[in-house]
């Protein structure tokens, strides 16, 4: 059944992992990223032959992703395309004994609170390592409005973070 | 010695690895003079190791089943290219004829798709003067059209095809003027894309093709704007491009 993958096919299979690692920190849900990143493997392989080769593989790929996703979002208008905050911080991988564990939790759950253009940039400047100018290819927008959200993303998350636990206990109590 | 002063951008840039050496250095002489520059910029590194500390460990993850399996027939280099494109070009054919049928009493407006065509072949060959502004102004493109239009409009992405914006002008259309934005790939393929606002004598219409002179031009009308994307290429490589279109002015 399983046929062998051709060395252009290649270069979409690679991105896989990183994709699915963006996606759970982009969904928070081990679920809902896997339906991303499945959608957009299926939209990239009916565009393969759009694919310049030459061109920017990843950052393609991250396009098509951000596509999907904004898609999945407008269809589910009202859920903004998130999971319950218990789920969101259960999914991320963080290990009991894992030093700084309470802070690292705090961080998976205050991103969920970012508008999802400032998560976007975040993670893909903070966790992919894309440069600026990635970002500005993959997500299509000029690189003024790249910093801009990066500044206001990190700044919001950082008060968020820094601001006492209130929001995050009030959530648990109610 | 400071060369210049460090922005903010800067600051981030210093974060993610983006400036050059003797930059990073004066970044780092600011950051020993400003402590609270400095707390800012640990914070941010913070961030980003927490992110790696939290959903690095995916990539180890087993696949799902399947995942990496490619789910559509490819192109592959084998086929030769004629083959392929006369399939295309009859499901084209097919799914256009079958579009049709389904839309014959609207009114067809087919002089948008015209319009289109011709505004193509005149300025997608242009070098010097393809645009009146160009994609660096997009936000100004957008709202001086969307201005003269009456209508909001974007300029759609269309990445994901392997287009990006070269830019816009203003273009006429049979009473008003008609928006105009061209795209460019990286072999230098343009397509092209013609907005105007919904007269009110017309009535929303779903996709429709024509072929003229070597252009291929999608259009269709939905509530507020009528819309005919032109390019020299597959009907159905076309059509996807304005499926995408389509899609983000959706949003």
């Amino acid at each position: 059944m399983t046929r062998v993958v051709t060395e252009k096919e290649a270069l979409i299979v690679e991105q896989i992992p990183k994709l699915r690692r963006y996606a759970r920190a982009l969904t928070g849900n081990r679920a809902a990223a896997d339906d991303l990143v499945q959608d957009c493997l299926e939209r990239a392989w009916g565009r393969f032959h759009l694919w310049q080769p030459g061109s920017n593989m990843r950052a393609w790929m991250f396009t098509i992703m951000h596509n999907c996703f904004a898609n999945t979002m407008r269809k589910n208008k009202h859920q903004r395309g998130l999971v319950p905050i218990e789920e969101w911080s259960a999914e991320a991988q963080i290990a009991p004994n894992q030093e700084n564990s309470a802070e690292l939790r705090g961080v998976a759950e205050m991103m969920r609170q970012l508008p999802t253009e400032q998560r976007e940039v975040l993670l893909l400047i903070g966790l992919e390592e894309m440069t600026y100018a990635e970002v500005s290819e993959a997500l299509e927008i000029p690189l003024g409005t790249v910093m801009s959200r990066l500044s206001r993303g990190r700044e919001r998350l950082r008060a968020l973070i820094a601001q006492p636990k209130a929001a995050g206990v009030r959530a648990v109590e109610e | 010695m400071m060369g210049y002063p460090i922005s903010e951008e800067e600051l981030h840039g210093y974060v993610d690895g983006e400036l050059d050496a003797e930059r990073r250095l004066e970044v780092e002489a600011y950051l020993k003079d400003h402590p609270e520059e400095a707390v800012r910029v640990r914070d941010f590194l913070a961030q980003n190791r927490a992110f790696h500390a939290l959903y690095d460990s995916v990539l180890e993850e087993p696949l799902p089943r399947g995942m990496a399996q490619p789910k559509q027939p490819q192109f592959d280099v084998w086929v030769p290219r004629a083959a392929v494109a006369a399939v295309l070009l009859t499901v084209g054919a097919i799914s256009g004829w079958f579009g049709n049928a389904a839309f014959q009493e609207a009114t067809v407006p087919t002089n948008i798709a015209s319009r289109a065509a011709v505004a193509h072949a005149v300025y997608a060959p242009e070098t010097r003067h393809a645009v009146e502004v160009d994609a660096i102004n997009e936000e100004h493109l957008v709202s001086w059209l969307s201005k003269r239009i009456g209508v909001t409009l974007k300029a759609p992405k269309l990445g994901e095809a392997g287009y990006s914006l070269v830019g816009g002008r203003l273009v006429p259309a049979s009473s008003a003027p008609a928006a105009y934005f061209m795209y460019e790939n990286r072999d230098g393929n343009r397509i092209t894309l013609y907005v105007r606002a919904r007269y009110q004598t017309e009535k929303k219409m779903s996709l429709r093709y024509r072929y003229q002179n070597g252009i291929g031009v999608f259009y269709w009308l939905d509530e507020r704007l009528g819309y005919a994307v032109a390019g020299e290429m597959t009907q159905q490589e076309l059509l996807l491009i304005a499926k995408l279109i389509q899609s983000d002015f959706n949003d």
